[in-house]
């Protein structure tokens, strides 16, 4: 501010005005037309929990879900790539010997800390069988810590309500709900 | 049984009876002023406004009511006490009592009552009506700068001047306007007035207009209109509160009920000066067609309901204005009262006393002198050119970028 001159003010003059305008009477009228224009519009806001916007980015990264191989079994090979690529450390996996002849490994345990995770979606990109993705829901509300710690039973759930679409991997998701039929069908509340 | 019926018979028994039932229908308004004008609000800009509470939010005034039962009570301890809590009941005491004078619904009778007598729909039918009416309004001010100065806090003492300068500013324009009235009809009681205005003008035999004053004086009730908003405090004139300024202006330290009581006082005040809008210029409880004389309780229901349709338009065009206008500035304010009102007020307080000097006061010529004056006003303005906003007048001439 020190070289802050006098002449660096621009004085911006008044417009000139007619002589009903100087009454402020038709500016008045013109702007309760307006006003009274928009009472009748259509209105921005979206009624969230029973209107929700439609999902505009088909790389959207939510809530996790554990994918079921062809006959139902749960994907993940307990290969430990998320947890260890996984920069708030929030994946906790106990591995267990298969009970099926064509893996050796499955996961007893697989919990993620929603509350730590941080969304980046690299156990997504690290899965060497694609058994972890990320889903479009946002939706993720909780009364307790205990219940953001999402353990494997309600992964693989959220991957039973969200069947219909392939996240990240198609060019467009298909068979993605309405906005507007999506009342009381939020994968939580499914939960 | 008979002695309820005695005393409703009586005008001061159904005076009380009537003043406790108005009160009651003014807090019910006032309750649902306060939704409306977050409706209206939310419609002007594209919103819902509030729609949770009951069904298309109706409930949420209640509400919002039962909030400042619940909130904390705080007295800031620099404070002068007595002064701190008498402020918002006194401001609430004169809303509640400025409606006394309004005539509801003209005369009624009761099954039980004589023939040929009746009793008015009146809360106190007093010979100087509409001086109370200002006496009560002038008073309301009080109340505010009470409050902003016991609050012994900078803001809202700020807005206790603001507020003392303008009301005491647009108190004259205001009474300038409402001697207008006064004159032409020869009464300051509002019944007579609103008599006067209750018939239609004659075009040989058939009646073609209601005989109200607004077609009469409309530049009056331009004058008076804008002089309203400004003794109510309601935006654009709302610069004792001017909450992006002074952070709440005079209740800036108040809270829970308190700050509720000044809430509702200014919304009660703004009924009150609707009513007494609609009685001066519209005619109150009359519209074509509607029986003024007959003192049935039917008829009498349908002018009460008329007057409060009129009222509600008024309430509406409150917060119509009040979320399209944009707030003056202090400099603004008092150029537009003194500069423009009180000269406007003067020259049409003169020219209905020369009409009514020579009896002429309710023909076509006081509609045509007043939109003359205003006429006459506006060409002095056009010719005087000064700067509306007068900001410049000291600005050096140099470096001054044209507008277009």
């Amino acid at each position: 501010m020190a070289d802050w001159k006098d002449k660096d003010v621009l004085h911006v003059s008044e417009p000139k005005l007619t002589a009903l305008e100087r009454t402020y009477l038709p500016q008045v009228v013109a702007g309760l037309g307006t006003t009274l224009r928009h009472m009748f519009q259509k209105k921005f806001t979206l009624q969230y929990p029973e209107e929700k916007r439609q999902m505009r980015v088909q790389n959207y990264r939510g809530i996790h879900r554990l994918n079921r191989d062809d006959q139902g079994r749960v994907a993940c090979v307990a290969c430990f790539m998320c947890p260890s690529i996984c920069p708030a450390q929030c994946i906790y996996i106990v591995a267990g010997e298969s009970p099926w002849p064509d893996r050796e490994k499955y996961p007893v345990k697989f919990e993620i800390d929603e509350l730590r995770c941080i969304f980046c979606g690299m156990c997504e990109e690290v899965c060497p069988v694609d058994a972890i993705e990320l889903t479009s829901e946002y939706g993720l509300l909780g009364y307790t810590r205990e219940e953001m710690l999402f353990d494997k039973e309600k992964l693989l759930k959220l991957f039973d309500l969200t069947k219909g679409y392939k996240p990240r991997k198609g060019p467009k998701i298909t068979g993605y709900p309405k906005p507007t039929d999506q009342r009381g069908t939020s994968t939580h509340e499914g939960l | 049984m008979e002695l309820i019926k005695s005393i409703l018979a009586s005008q001061v028994g159904f005076s009380v009876v009537f003043a406790f039932v108005l009160v009651n229908i003014i807090m019910l308004v006032v309750t649902y002023c306060i939704y409306w004008e977050r409706k209206i609000s939310a419609w002007i800009q594209d919103r819902h406004g509030p729609n949770r509470v009951g069904p298309a939010g109706l409930i949420q005034p209640f509400a919002d009511g039962l909030k400042f039962f619940l909130k904390e009570d705080w007295i800031p301890p620099y404070s002068d006490k007595a002064l701190f809590v008498m402020a918002p009941v006194l401001m609430f005491i004169l809303a509640l009592i400025g409606f006394a004078i309004i005539p509801w619904a003209g005369p009624v009778r009761w099954p039980w009552m004589p023939e040929g007598t009746s009793i008015d729909t009146q809360v106190a039918s007093i010979d100087i009506g509409i001086l109370y009416f200002l006496a009560v309004g002038g008073l309301t001010v009080y109340a505010i700068v009470l409050g902003a100065w016991a609050s012994k806090s900078k803001f809202p003492f700020y807005g206790g001047i603001r507020g003392t300068a303008q009301v005491l500013s647009y108190e004259i324009p205001l009474g300038l306007g409402l001697f207008v009235i006064i004159l032409g009809n020869g009464s300051l009681r509002l019944e007579e007035i609103l008599g006067a205005q209750a018939r239609m003008w004659q075009l040989g035999d058939a009646s073609i207009w209601p005989a109200w004053n607004f077609f009469l004086h409309p530049v009056t009730f331009l004058l008076v209109l804008v002089t309203a908003f400004a003794e109510t405090n309601r935006l654009p004139f709302d610069l004792a509160e001017a909450e992006q300024e002074l952070v709440g202006g005079y209740h800036t330290e108040y809270s829970a009920l308190k700050f509720g009581a000044f809430y509702l006082a200014e919304y009660a005040n703004m009924i009150t000066m609707s009513a007494v809008l609609a009685v001066l210029f519209f005619g109150g409880w009359h519209l074509p067609g509607v029986n003024g004389d007959s003192a049935s309780i039917g008829w009498a229901l349908v002018r009460f309901v008329i007057i409060w349709a009129k009222i509600i338009l008024f309430l509406f065009f409150y917060m119509w204005i009040r979320w399209t206008l944009p707030r003056f500035r202090y400099d603004q304010l008092m150029h537009l009262a003194w500069l423009t009102l009180v000269p406007l007020g003067l020259l049409l307080l003169t020219w209905t006393a020369v009409l009514t000097l020579i009896g002429r006061q309710n023909t076509w010529l006081a509609p045509a002198g007043e939109i003359g004056i205003f006429a006459l006003l506006v060409l002095v303005g056009a010719l005087r050119a000064a700067p509306i906003t007068g900001r410049q007048r000291d600005l050096p001439a140099a470096r001054i970028v044209q507008f277009d």
